[in-house]
């Protein structure tokens, strides 16, 4: 309903986008001013004030400062995003169209998981992890999240399997397809659009993760960008050019796939608030 | 019945954990070696007496009331906005929900540097005269808590502000056509209509953004540490201190349980809303 037709309404509504577009542009601006600054220009007086020239040397630093831990998340968040969606995939399908006496119920306590704090679970995750000789090591943190990833990927595909209609099912059933049958030469070929929104909300959340990452995998050497942006902090306290130049290595893969692909992105945020 | 080796996986990782994690609760492994005497709720009851828990829980309630309060008002009053079918809608929802995509520890990063008290948005506050704003932010013990929420709202309201357009956007189009004939103007149906309407909206949005700050941990983690006299400490920052520093993991464990009761109060009556839309 437009509330507003008015010159004067329309220009009071466009100033006040306009204000709330500075407001959450303003960080992401100043990130990349100052990833922009030799060390000298980066004082708390100046912060403001433009880059006079590019100065790229805060870049030649910490790329290969970051490169290392860039590419622990790669191979953390792509495997992870994958066997996460591809098992999302089919539990979406099993809660979706094979209801069972309690099977809502055990939907709902799994996505408990998605709310869970994991503070009530890090101990005995540690244990175990350590047990199975997996604390400590990239394929433990992959596995972690594969476990951790699976509430969502299972909410994400049963809103979408929930469409397919129960006729094309049937149809296969008639055609002697069973429980493995009716999911691969059924419901798997019209997926690709669930996939493509389960992919890049695992991708965001396992690239954007923090938490499990210090948890499982604290070695420096091993951990993802996030820990890895986390202890520059610490360590080059002062040198903010350099640490907003780490910053914007760190939030470009996210960035760039939610500029590229923002439809699929709000499907997966409007799914996860089970308003999909 | 149907159930694959992954929802067991995933019940097993999630209650046989919790079930665990309230085992070690009441025991006595406070130290590098298991000690499994049985305590009771001795853990508790030295956690409750524990004045660094107290503040994080008066923390945690500090931050919610301000980082919803931001990200529900902010949220809909963006979704309004964008409601009115406006050239550049697209450009500006995308803006609004960019951070959402940027991580927390990143948001905390760059707040930090915001937030500096010499400069930063206290200098922006100077420039435009709004002097009675500037502060110390995070370095000042009494309003650290909300300088972190002020950072953890610029990451959430453009999410907000999406579940929100959504729900208005789902107000079926004869309400508003009837609301126009009976000479409703725009303020009068969206107090009077919409936002009833979306109430739904607003509750799982004060259930997510609420377990959000029950778990606060990225943003404390990569803007301050535990802060001045634990100004920006968290009941999440407090465990992860206490288990894998101090290596006290019954303490630990009962920081845990006392968080997932929290989330448990938050969850359940959310997923008594919810229970029709699941079983459709």
């Amino acid at each position: 309903m437009s509330a507003v037709r008015r010159p004067a309404g329309q220009l009071l509504l466009y100033a006040l986008l306009i204000f709330f577009a500075a407001y959450y542009l303003t960080p992401i601006y100043m990130l990349l001013i100052t990833a922009l600054k030799p060390f000298d220009k980066v004082g708390v007086l100046q912060m403001w004030d433009l880059p006079t020239s590019l100065y790229l040397d805060n870049w030649a630093r910490a790329l290969p400062l970051m490169a290392p831990n860039f590419w622990n998340s790669v191979i953390i968040t792509v495997p992870a995003a994958l066997i996460s969606s591809m098992i999302g995939s089919l539990n979406g399908y099993v809660f979706a169209k094979w209801k069972f006496r309690y099977s809502n119920l055990i939907f709902m306590l799994i996505l408990f998981g998605i709310f869970l704090p994991y503070q009530g679970i890090l101990i005995p995750l540690v244990q175990v992890l350590t047990f199975v000789h997996l604390y400590g090591s990239i394929a433990g943190l992959i596995f972690v999240h594969c476990v951790f990833g699976m509430p969502i990927t299972a909410l994400i595909f049963r809103s979408y399997y929930a469409t397919v209609p129960r006729d094309l099912l049937d149809a296969g059933r008639i055609d002697g397809a069973g429980f493995f049958g009716l999911y691969w030469w059924i419901m798997l070929p019209i997926a690709a659009p669930g996939f493509a929104v389960a992919l890049i909300w695992q991708f965001t959340n396992i690239w954007n993760d923090f938490l499990l990452g210090v948890v499982v995998l604290s070695n420096p050497r091993l951990a993802p960008i996030t820990v890895a942006i986390n202890n520059l902090a610490g360590s080059y306290s002062v040198e903010w050019n350099l640490q907003m130049a780490a910053a914007i290595l760190a939030a470009a893969p996210t960035v760039i796939v939610y500029l590229l692909l923002g439809r699929l992105f709000m499907r997966g945020l409007l799914a996860g608030a089970m308003k999909g | 019945m149907v159930i694959t080796p992954s929802v067991l996986a995933v019940l097993v990782f999630i209650y046989a954990f919790i079930a665990w994690t309230f085992y070690i609760s009441v025991i006595n492994w406070n130290d590098v070696t298991p000690d499994l005497t049985f305590v009771g709720l001795q853990n508790f009851v030295r956690l409750f007496h524990t004045p660094r828990f107290i503040t994080d829980l008066r923390n945690t309630a500090v931050f919610s009331i301000f980082f919803l309060g931001q990200c529900l008002g902010i949220g809909l009053l963006l979704a309004i906005l964008l409601d009115q079918k406006l050239k550049g809608e697209a450009f500006f929802r995308t803006v609004y929900v960019l951070p959402f995509a940027v991580s927390a520890i990143v948001t905390g990063v760059a707040w930090k540097w915001l937030m500096v008290p010499s400069s930063g948005i206290n200098a922006i506050f100077g420039a435009v005269g709004l002097t009675f704003l500037q502060n110390k932010w995070f370095a000042d013990p009494n309003i650290g808590i909300i300088a972190t929420s002020i950072a953890g709202a610029w990451q959430m309201s453009g999410y907000t502000m999406a579940l929100y357009l959504a729900g208005l956007r789902g107000v079926p189009g004869e309400l508003r056509d009837a609301a126009r004939i009976d000479g409703a103007n725009g303020f009068q149906y969206y107090r009077y209509i919409a936002i009833p309407m979306i109430m739904p909206v607003t509750f799982s949005a004060m259930v997510i953004l609420g377990t959000i700050s029950l778990r606060l941990f990225d943003l404390p983690a990569s803007m301050t540490g535990s802060g001045p006299a634990f100004a920006t400490d968290s009941p999440a920052f407090f465990m992860f201190e206490t288990t894998f520093s101090q290596y006290r993991y019954s303490t630990g464990a009962a920081i845990g349980v006392v968080m997932l009761i929290l989330a448990v109060g938050l969850i359940v009556p959310y997923f008594f809303t919810i229970k029709d839309e699941i079983e459709r």
